[in-house]
Parts: structure tokens; sequence; C-alpha cells
């Protein structure tokens, strides 16, 4: 029986291999292993998405998902959202938009979002509202999160599709 | 959380194997959306977890088998959702799987996990009971069909024994033509359980199944055979009359936080009479259209 065990992850385009206990989740693994603290935790039970993060592509809560169950697969957290030191369309809208008050609830919103616009980079205001269902915002700025996101479409749009590493990260279904 | 060992099993035989090994020491791990928060809070202890997501017989597909549409074990709810066969069959079944949780929820719960957790209040059983849905079961002895009706206890509880695990969700067919539907109740907009959860198909022959759940220990199915409910001409009045008769097994708790018992039983019967309709007008467009 394993309580340890090694795993490779590859975030944000670069590759670890890590020792980690089986017990753990992937958010504590990013966060206190990987010191990637972008990646919140907050209610630990699924209901906030403050620890929103891809999972080979697809939006998950990285707190309900066991570090062991990640192993080879490629996470994006908001760290890997800017491009040399460019930032992604999404945070400059939020930027513009004043989306961000206390910003706690931010990096979920933006993981949240580029997930949302990757699998419908022209949606509604009602298809954005349902895809960052999950993420709440105790700052109630909703409207400027939403406001940002559509804003982010358009420009995304106008500009063609972004080099955001999000749109590098295959999608699959490698067992994760 | 409380340590525990970790198991991946590769194919279904050694995931049998594990379980028969440790018991009721064991849990079996789909989508985590269940399972992890109760192993966090400490209401389940598990030894050793068993990862059902690297065996290779259960991908994550939704397969035509002659008739029957199986939904293997690692099938999540997103995936339920977007599939055209389910939304034109079992328009209740992707309807349900839709309104589970969140995307981020969506993208990791699997059907097989929202029937084995056996939440009364879980939103795609009363689909699956009124698709008359069989559980495929797999353990030591072999494989088993068990027809969804027959599964749930009660809260928590199914007729799965530790050593086995759920492989597959079928759904026969439809013959004749249906109109389905699902709708529920919950506190606020947005990601909620359900107060009332109920699901509606009416067939071209008459009859009309009803299945609800979050009113007791499991959900129900009741069935009107007569006619009356899928006759578009009958009168509402008659209808809730009906709708009383059918719905006497509803015993909603008194303790449960999300709505008190009077609350749930009221909103059942006018959620039902929602359903009847909208039902019904599904099969008239389906009839147009044929
Ligand atoms: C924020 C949030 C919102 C939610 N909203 C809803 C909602 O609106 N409606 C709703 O119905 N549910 C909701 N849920 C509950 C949950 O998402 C569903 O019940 C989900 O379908 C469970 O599937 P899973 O794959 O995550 O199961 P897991 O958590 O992996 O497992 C659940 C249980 O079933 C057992 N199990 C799982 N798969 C098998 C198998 N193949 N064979 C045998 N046993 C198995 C596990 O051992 C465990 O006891 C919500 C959960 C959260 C956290
Ligand atoms: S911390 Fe994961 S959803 Fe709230
Ligand atoms: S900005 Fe404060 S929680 Fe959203």
């Amino acid at each position: 029986m394993t309580f340890a065990r090694r795993i490779d992850l590859t975030v944000n385009g670069r590759p670890h291999r890590l020792e980690i206990a089986v017990h753990h989740t992937l958010l504590e693994v990013l966060r206190d292993d990987l010191g990637l603290t972008g990646t919140k935790e907050c209610c630990l039970v699924g209901e906030c998405g403050a620890c929103t993060v891809l999972l080979d592509g697809i939006s998950v809560d990285s707190c309900l998902v066991l570090a062991v169950e990640a192993d080879g697969a490629e996470v994006t957290t908001v760290e890997g959202l800017a491009v040399d030191g460019r930032l992604h369309p999404l945070q400059e809208a939020f930027l513009a938009t004043g989306a961000a008050q206390c910003g706690f609830c931010i990096p979920g919103q933006l993981v949240a979002a580029t997930a949302l616009l990757a699998d419908d980079p022209q949606p509604t205001r009602a298809a954005v509202e349902e895809g960052i269902a999950g993420n709440l915002c105790r700052c109630g700025g909703y409207e400027q999160i939403i406001e940002a996101i559509l804003g982010a479409a358009a420009v995304m749009a106008a500009d063609g599709p972004a080099g955001g590493e999000a749109d590098s990260v295959a999608r699959g279904d490698p067992g994760r | 959380m409380r340590a525990f060992a970790y198991e991946r099993p590769t194919d279904l035989d050694e995931a049998v194997a594990l379980l028969a090994e440790h018991g009721p020491r064991a849990r079996v791990l789909a989508g985590g959306t269940d399972l992890i928060i109760r192993l966090r809070d400490g209401s389940i202890r598990a030894e050793v977890v068993v990862d059902l997501k690297r065996i290779a017989e259960l991908d994550g597909s939704i397969r035509d088998d002659g008739g029957r549409l199986s939904i293997g074990a690692r099938t999540v709810m997103t995936a339920i959702g977007a599939d055209p066969r389910i939304g034109r069959d079992f328009q209740a079944l992707a309807e349900a799987a839709a309104v589970v949780g969140s995307t981020q929820i969506r993208n990791r719960a699997t059907l097989a996990g929202n029937v084995c957790n056996a939440s009364p209040a879980a939103d795609t059983v009363p689909a699956l009971l009124i698709h008359g849905a069989d559980v495929v079961a797999v353990g030591p002895a072999g494989r088993r069909r068990i027809p969804s009706d027959e599964f749930f206890v009660r809260s928590g509880v199914t007729v799965l024994g530790p050593d086995e695990l759920v492989c597959a969700i079928e759904l026969p067919r439809p013959t004749i033509r249906e109109g389905s539907v699902h709708v529920r109740r919950t506190r606020r907009r947005g990601h909620d359980l359900a107060s009332v959860t109920l699901a509606c198909v009416v067939g071209a022959d008459g009859v009309t199944r009803l299945a609800y759940g979050s009113l007791g220990p499991r959900p129900l199915l009741v069935t009107d055979e007569d006619g009356l409910l899928a006759d578009p001409a009958a009168s509402d009045a008659a209808k809730m009359q009906r709708l009383a008769a059918l719905f006497v097994g509803a015993s909603p708790s008194a303790r449960s936080m999300r709505a008190g018992p009077e609350y749930r039983l009221a909103m059942l019967h006018v959620l039902g009479l929602r359903a009847v309709r909208e039902a019904i007008a599904r099969l008239a467009l389906r009839s147009g259209s044929r």
C-alpha cells in the first residue's frame, strides 16, 4: 500500500517530478510544494471556485482533486495566464473594468473565464453567468467581472486566437 | 485530511480484487466531488481509496449497445449534458446532468457517482427512474444488472455490496414517442442542492411516469397508467387530484435545513403539474415533427 507517491506534473508548461502524500489535494501541492499561491484556498467544499485550475485544459476545483489523480497531467494556474510578462486579455479586461476589489476570488474567476472562452469564444451574457456560477465573489463584483469577460471575448475575437498558456494545453481523456 | 492508502488499478479484475481484499475499509473514488469532502470532514473514513479513473474498460464514453445506451462509470455530467443521443431520447437526464453543481463540478462529477452516493436529493436519479435505467455492477461473482428502482435503499445506502462497483448505467432506447423533462426547486439561483427534484415522461401510449427526490429517504417512482395525466384536455384540478394520490409516499424530513416539509410537499405538486404540462408539450412537438 502506498501512502506517498512520485508524480509527474506539468504546471504552466514546466515539468515537475514530486514526491507527495497521496491524501494531499492538488490545491495543497500547488500552494505548499510548488509555492504557486495564486490559486486560493477558501471553502474546501467545491462551492466557491477560488481554487479553480485547468487540468488538461478542463476547469476543476483543485480542492476536490487529489494531487495523485493529476499524475501525468498538464495544469494551468493563474500564474500561467500571462505570457512573457504580457497579461492575458482577460487580465487586462479585469483591470480595465475594476473587477478586482479585494482580489481574492480573481484568480479563480480568471481561470474559469479562460475555460469558458476556450469552449465558447463569443458567449452571451447568460452563458457567462452560467460559466462563472461556480465562482463566488465576496465583494459582489459580479457586474464588473461579467463585463470584463464579455469585453475580453470581444478583444480576443478582434485579435485572433490569443497566445495564452491555456490555449496550447491538449484536451482529452487521459484518465485523470 | 486523514492519511489513507491510494490504489490505481488498471483493469476491473484488479479493482474488484482490491475491494474484496479491503471490504468496507476501501472506498471507490470517481470524480471525488462527494468523496473528497466526506474524507476531509471525517464523515467517511477510508483506509484505502481505489481510484477508478485508470481502468481501461471504464473509459468516459457513452456507447450504443443494440437498443440500449451504456454510460460508463467514468462519464461526467458535462459529457452527458452535451451528448446528442441523450438530448434526443432522454431529455430529462440531459437536463438533470446540466444543473448539477457548477461547470467545475460537472467536469468531475460522474453519473455513477451521483447514483452510488445515493443522496435523496441526487438530481439525475429521478430521470434515471423514469427512463427505466439499469445499474450494471461488477463484483467477485461477476456482473449483475439492477433495475434503478431496486438500487436505492435509503440516504447513502444502496444494494451494492462492499466488494462491488458500478461499471455502467444502461438506458433502454424508447420504443414509442415520448416527451420528458427535469425540473427542480432550489433556494437560490446558481448552484445549490434541490429542495425538490423531479422528472416526468409522458408516452404516446398515454402512460405518465414521475419520479421525485428530496422528499424522503430515497427517490420514488410513480406511474399513471390510465392516461389522465397525459390527456391534454383533462382539467388541472383533476390532474392535481391524481398527483396528490400518486405522491402519497412523499415523506419530507422535518429536520432538513434546505426547506420545511410543508413547503416541499406544496412545491412537489406544483412542479409535478408543470412537468406534466411540459412533457405533454414536448411529446406533441415530436409527434408533429415525424
Ligand atoms: C459544490 C457542489 C455542488 C453539487 N451540486 C449537486 C447538484 O446540484 N445535484 C446533485 O445531484 N449533486 C450535486 N453535488 C454532488 C456530487 O457532485 C454528485 O453526487 C456527483 O455526481 C458525485 O459523483 P463523483 O464522481 O464526484 O463521485 P465520488 O465523490 O467519487 O463518489 C461518491 C460516492 O459514490 C461512490 N462511488 C463512486 N463511483 C462509484 C462506482 N462506479 N461504483 C461504486 N461506488 C462508487 C464513492 O465511493 C462515494 O461513496 C454537488 C457537489 C458539490 C461539491
Ligand atoms: S476552495 Fe475549492 S471551491 Fe472553494
Ligand atoms: S474581489 Fe473580493 S472576493 Fe471577489
